[in-house]
């Protein structure tokens, strides 16, 4: 009796049931909408994160920025004189940030409480200067001059002609991998995809991973050879990065790196894991306290330098969105519990009827209750549906939101904030602070939870609505059959 | 056996107070017929409602075979109506999403009884009142005479004590009033049960053997040589 008589009635009442079902649809549509794009903002921010960390990083120590002293960092290229036309090539291998620490360091952070792993390395920025001089031509000026060899005032008279010289310069990053723990640093978010990485045995090796997009401008392959100031590497390897902006241009072992750039025992930055994710405020302070001259940063840290549009769209999903969700969630149980309540009015005598008959007020409670909780589940329903539809077309148009990770003095910390690989990234001692602008296809995501808080908010709108309704019905006496006309 | 004392009935219309019983005493032997008759807004339907266990008086006490319904918790009095009244309304009062029979299943639901032997004795009420054919028609597919023969069926379907019935002809047409009026008379004699029905018909006020006359919340009961208006 309970299902046959709340199928008629929710049939009877379509138009109502409509008008409830679609509000909660809307209200929760908006709620999947907004959820699954603050999910697709987090994976972004994520992503852009995860381009300078890599996987697993909690945070980085790098040294503490030291005040602008000279500039005797920066660099130098000495060419000798030479035959004409003969090609001319200097490389510089320069220390990211010129900032290092001690190898020790990473031995001292890994030894503090809350560490559960301390990896470091060596961000480098090479810049190549290649090309030729041509030596100009003296020409005698026949008309002014004397004759050659003659002596007193009567010197050769001319000018240079021609000459000049024609240098391209070719700037890439280079990062120093400690081969012996792969599983932490930049390169983890990349993918090997053609070749091999690195293996323990690489320590010295005179070997080069390159990031692929990289490797495609440059025409290599695994294979290839990469002269880098001197020295010759073997391509053994082309890395993907999984975010489509890499940490470094090549990868190279990090004893090889502090050979290049003449920095033995020092690298750039540690990276650190947690032994527990909610304890990292707790490990940075703590590296702070411990190891002086150093600066932490942490992925939070870092989050809040990410700017541009994917920072303003986080922002706008997180609050509008919410608050927006909420606003028509609420507006939408309003109206299903007036309109269940309304609804209730109007079947006065036919519940008064029922309770003449000698049905107790549960069970006609029971029944307003059901309709409205079908309501609510076709709202859910009809909600996911068209939350779902949502998310899918965000997810196929893929808008492209930019993100500038711009950091504050010292927490430059990933060697892509150096540069990157970008000649005019490295300004000198006091531009560690230089930013990164990624492009970043958002995505909108939609998880487990979201479907079961869909579901939830589906389940409490009608219950919210057969609440009012029942409470209504249950209040009805039994004599209002016998007074009230529909 | 009803047995009704000094019951009374106020109620707040705005800042007025209507009495619509004043100090009513009346008895009814099981088995009896009594029509209550009167003027719009005499108190009728609110002595109906009384008897029916549908509103509690203000004083006085009304019992039921030696129990007073208008004493008893809503949980006992809901199980007294299921039980033992059954109600006949002047519109008839069907749902109308539910079929004949469904209608009639209504009345037996508070007793707990399975789903087959609910349609069973459902569809043999709906044969003693000659609608066999009409189980699964909707009320809106039945015309007014059908509707009141099931609403008739619904109320004695569960075989109850008492049988009461609002202005049951009010609504129909006069052929197919005295048919329902017949049926009435049929069935209580059939079963044996105490009818009190509501009207303002002289014509059936006439038929019935005992009634009761209601004006400004006071009552005059009549045998059937007396009843007269």
């Amino acid at each position: 009796m309970f299902f046959t008589y709340l199928r008629r009635e929710l049939r009877r009442r379509k138009k109502a049931a409509i008008v409830i079902s679609m509000g909660l649809a809307l209200g929760i549509a908006l709620v999947i909408t907004v959820n699954s794009v603050s999910a697709g903002m987090s994976q972004a921010q994520g992503k852009v994160l995860q381009s300078l960390y890599g996987l697993g990083t909690d945070m980085t120590v790098s040294k503490a920025a030291a005040a602008a002293s000279s500039t005797s960092g920066q660099p130098r290229f000495n060419f000798g004189a030479r035959d004409d036309s003969k090609n001319q090539s200097s490389d510089r291998v320069m220390v990211q940030g010129f900032e290092t620490l001690k190898s020790s360091v990473v031995t001292q952070v890994a030894d503090q409480t809350g560490v559960k792993k301390a990896v470091g390395g060596l961000s480098l920025s090479v810049i190549k200067v290649s090309g030729t001089f041509d030596r100009g031509t003296f020409k005698q000026n026949q008309s002014a001059g004397g004759k050659p060899g003659g002596g007193g005032s009567g010197a050769p008279q001319g000018q240079v002609q021609g000459g000049g010289a024609d240098f391209s310069i070719n700037s890439f990053s280079v990062y120093g991998t400690d081969v012996a723990n792969l599983d932490l640093g930049p390169l983890t978010s990349s993918k090997i995809t053609s070749g091999k990485g690195f293996t323990s045995a690489d320590t010295n090796a005179k070997v080069v991973v390159l990031d692929k997009s990289y490797a495609k401008t440059k025409k290599l392959t695994v294979g290839d050879s990469v002269t880098i100031s001197g020295t010759k590497f073997k391509v053994i390897g082309i890395a993907t990065a999984d975010s489509g902006d890499s940490a470094a241009n090549a990868y190279i072992p990090l004893q090889r790196a502090q050979t290049l750039a003449d920095s033995k025992d020092k690298v750039t930055t540690v990276y650190v894991q947690a032994a527990d994710s909610k304890k990292i405020s707790a490990v940075k302070t703590a590296i702070q306290k411990n190891i002086s001259g150093t600066t932490v940063t942490t992925s939070a840290d870092l989050a809040d330098t990410v700017s541009g549009s994917l920072s303003t769209a986080s922002n706008l999903a997180t609050s509008v969105g919410k608050w927006l969700s909420i606003a028509v969630l609420i507006a939408a149980f309003l109206v299903a519990a007036l309109l269940t309540s309304s609804a209730v009015n109007r079947r006065v005598r036919e519940f008064g009827t029922l309770k003449a008959l000698g049905w107790k007020s549960g069970r006609v409670t029971r029944q307003v209750m059901g309709e409205a909780f079908v309501n609510g589940l076709l709202g859910g329903a009809l909600g996911i549906a068209l939350g779902l539809a949502a998310a899918y077309t965000v997810t196929a148009i893929s808008p492209t939101l930019t993100a500038s990770l711009g950091s504050t003095a010292g927490a430059g910390a990933g060697p892509g904030a150096g540069g990157g690989g970008r000649f005019g990234g490295a300004g000198g001692p006091g531009q560690q602070a230089a930013s990164k602008a990624l492009k970043i296809a958002l995505e909108a995501p939609v998880s487990v939870n979201t479907i079961v808080l869909a579901v939830a908010l589906a389940v409490a709108g009608g219950l919210i609505a057969g609440t009012f309704g029942g409470w209504r019905a249950s209040r009805l006496r039994p004599a209002d059959a016998l007074r009230r006309v529909e | 056996m009803y047995k009704l004392s000094g019951v009374t009935k106020q109620y707040s219309r705005g800042k007025d107070t209507v009495h619509a019983l004043r100090g009513i005493d009346l008895v009814i032997e099981d088995g009896d017929q009594l029509v209550i008759q009167g003027p719009t807004g005499g108190g009728k339907s609110t002595l109906l409602q009384m008897l029916g266990g549908l509103d509690r008086p203000t004083a006085g006490s009304v019992e039921l075979d030696g129990v007073d319904i208008a004493r008893l918790s809503e949980t006992k009095l809901t199980k007294v109506r299921a039980e033992n009244i059954g109600i006949i309304f002047q519109s008839f009062n069907l749902i109308p999403t539910l079929t004949a029979q469904e209608n009639v299943e209504t009345a037996l639901v508070p007793l707990g009884l399975k789903v087959s032997e609910r349609r069973s004795r459902a569809a043999e009420a709906l044969e003693s009142v000659a609608l066999a054919e009409r189980l699964h028609h909707l009320p809106g597919e039945l015309s007014g005479g059908q509707q009141q023969r099931v609403a008739i069926a619904r109320a004695l379907v569960k075989k109850p004590k008492v049988l009461l019935a609002d202005e049951p002809t009010g609504a129909l047409d006069e052929g197919t009033r005295d048919d329902i009026l017949a049926l009435l008379d049929g069935l209580w004699q059939e079963y044996g049960l105490t009818f009190i029905m509501v009207t303002h018909d002289s014509h059936i006020a006439k038929r019935a053997p005992r009634v009761a006359t209601i004006k400004k919340g006071q009552i005059t009961v009549s045998d059937r040589t007396t009843a007269t208006k």
